[in-house]
């Protein structure tokens, strides 16, 4: 690729069959408390 | 569904269903702005900008990413595969304050209320039934909360250790948290906090003018400089264990860019700085007016957070510009919201039981209480079929996997409805998504 650099490698729908647990955190009980910032959340399912 | 933006001299393009984010150069920009690409009329412009040979190249590179799901990718309905746990909880310790900032939305501290403190009873129950409600979820996070929680410091310490003693028993993990005015820190409760709190959140609103101008004490003084001090010493003491400086901002700081450094200058590496909630009707509520102001100074804080995490001396850690594109949250984390009333709950001193801090006070959202549990079914129903997807602006929205719908109390706030989102707090949320890819691509290069 020339005019075109993907920043990620892994889709949102790659391995969807064993993500969902659920052990992550709840985003309000971060830093934010009030902005639902979900997109900086760390997996648990390692 | 595609979104592109230029910022910084950057051209991003975010792939909403996939997920994936591509940094462009101007011709793909203008190839995919109302999709040229696809229109004879349209390219006859770009070859004309641009000549026939690379046009065709970038069009056959669109083209590769897309048979390859890459762009435009189609919506994968993946439903709700996690089950619904209350596995985090709000304590209310204490419904009284030794501050009374303008724009708090506990009404000062007693949530409208009497002034009351949390008993070790009322907390030793709600762990009791958080056990039990996790069911099978290992991570537990209780964040100790208020009004000011270290005016019942010592039920604190209670609770933190009737939690551990049921970590082997029933195979959970507690992450405690506090949430604090630092007005009572002194070195005793700072050295506890920094053993047993996994993450400290430390409320400062910026420059010692911002402030004092909402966060005042009981005798109208300002706050910044009892604060201030004992916050540093917290954070010296810490060493490498999280915790945020939280700010949050307001119609009278539309410069909170400035804020943000001063924290910085201070000494503070982990900021975390918010606009407020607020009824419209407040002087100091974000208003559609403010919106352009509010996305120029995140942009400029932006530019600022490239230069500063070149600079190792200069190096902080913005919350609303991480942005996880590799190992962050799955698609069904990303699709369900919040989970207020339905992973998690508030628990006032009472003991009633509330979807979500923000909503204490408001008693036709009560869901239960510590003797009873859960019994009002029809109100946790009402968080239940809020998910992203369920929301009619956010389906349409290229920034839903990154907020997942926002927050339920914004909503209910502004437009009485749960499936109506707080629009001034979307366009935030997506220019703060536009600053972190940004961001990201700078500090790749």
């Amino acid at each position: 690729m020339i005019h075109i650099k993907t920043l990620n490698k892994t889709k949102l729908t790659d391995n969807v069959n064993v993500k969902g647990c659920g052990e992550c955190q709840t985003s309000c009980q971060s830093a934010c408390k009030t902005s639902c910032t979900v997109g900086n959340q760390k997996c648990e399912n390692k | 569904m595609i979104h592109s933006f230029k910022m910084n001299d950057m051209y991003g393009v975010i792939d909403t269903n996939s997920g994936l984010v591509h940094i462009v150069d101007e011709i793909i920009y203008d190839l995919l702005n109302e999709e040229s690409y696809k229109s004879e009329k349209m390219l006859k412009n770009i070859y004309l900008k641009y000549g026939q040979d690379i046009t065709d190249e970038a069009v056959s590179e669109i083209n590769y990413l897309i048979e390859n799901k890459m762009l435009y990718t189609e919506e994968t309905v993946v439903g709700n595969k996690i089950k619904p746990a209350i596995k985090a909880m709000c304590l209310n310790m204490a419904h009284d304050c030794n501050l009374k900032c303008e724009y708090c939305f506990a009404s000062q501290g007693d949530f409208k209320g009497e002034k009351s403190l949390m008993s070790f009873e009322v907390g030793k129950k709600a762990f009791d039934f958080l056990v039990k409600s996790s069911e099978k979820r290992v991570n537990l996070e209780v964040d100790f909360f208020g009004g000011e929680p270290l005016m019942n410091f010592d039920v604190i310490k209670q609770l933190v250790e009737y939690g551990r003693s049921l970590e082997k028993p029933y195979n959970k993990n507690f992450r405690f948290t506090i949430t604090t005015n630092g007005v009572l820190l002194d070195d005793e409760k700072i050295d506890y906090i920094n053993e047993n709190m996994s993450n400290v959140v430390l409320s400062l609103d910026g420059r010692k003018s911002t402030n004092d101008r909402m966060r005042k004490t009981v005798n109208d003084k300002g706050s910044y400089d009892v604060i201030v001090k004992n916050f540093q010493n917290l954070i010296e003491k810490r060493g490498d264990k999280e915790y945020h400086a939280r700010g949050t901002f307001t119609a009278y700081n539309l410069d909170f860019s400035e804020d943000i450094k001063h924290m910085r200058e201070l000494g503070f590496k982990n900021i975390s700085v918010e606009p407020v909630v607020a009824k419209p009707e407040e002087k100091y509520a974000l208003l559609d007016e403010h919106v352009e102001q509010l996305k120029q100074e995140y942009e400029e804080l932006a530019k600022f957070y490239v230069e500063a995490r070149k600079d190792s001396n200069k190096e902080f850690n913005f919350f609303h510009f991480n942005i996880d594109l590799e190992g962050g949250p799955c698609v069904y984390k990303r699709s369900i919201g919040c989970g207020a009333g339905t992973e998690y709950v508030a628990v006032t001193p009472e003991g009633d039981y509330y979807p979500c801090h923000q909503f204490v006070g408001e008693k036709e959202f009560i869901i239960g209480n510590v003797d009873e549990g859960v019994t009002e079914v029809e109100v946790v129903n009402k968080f239940k079929d809020v998910s992203v997807n369920d929301k009619p602006t956010c389906n349409k929205c290229w920034a839903k996997y990154f907020c997942s719908g926002g927050c339920h109390a914004n909503a209910y706030n502004f437009n009485k409805d749960f499936k109506i989102p707080y629009e001034v707090g979307c366009e935030l949320q997506k220019k703060r998504v536009e600053c972190s890819i940004m961001i990201k691509s700078k500090l790749e290069n």
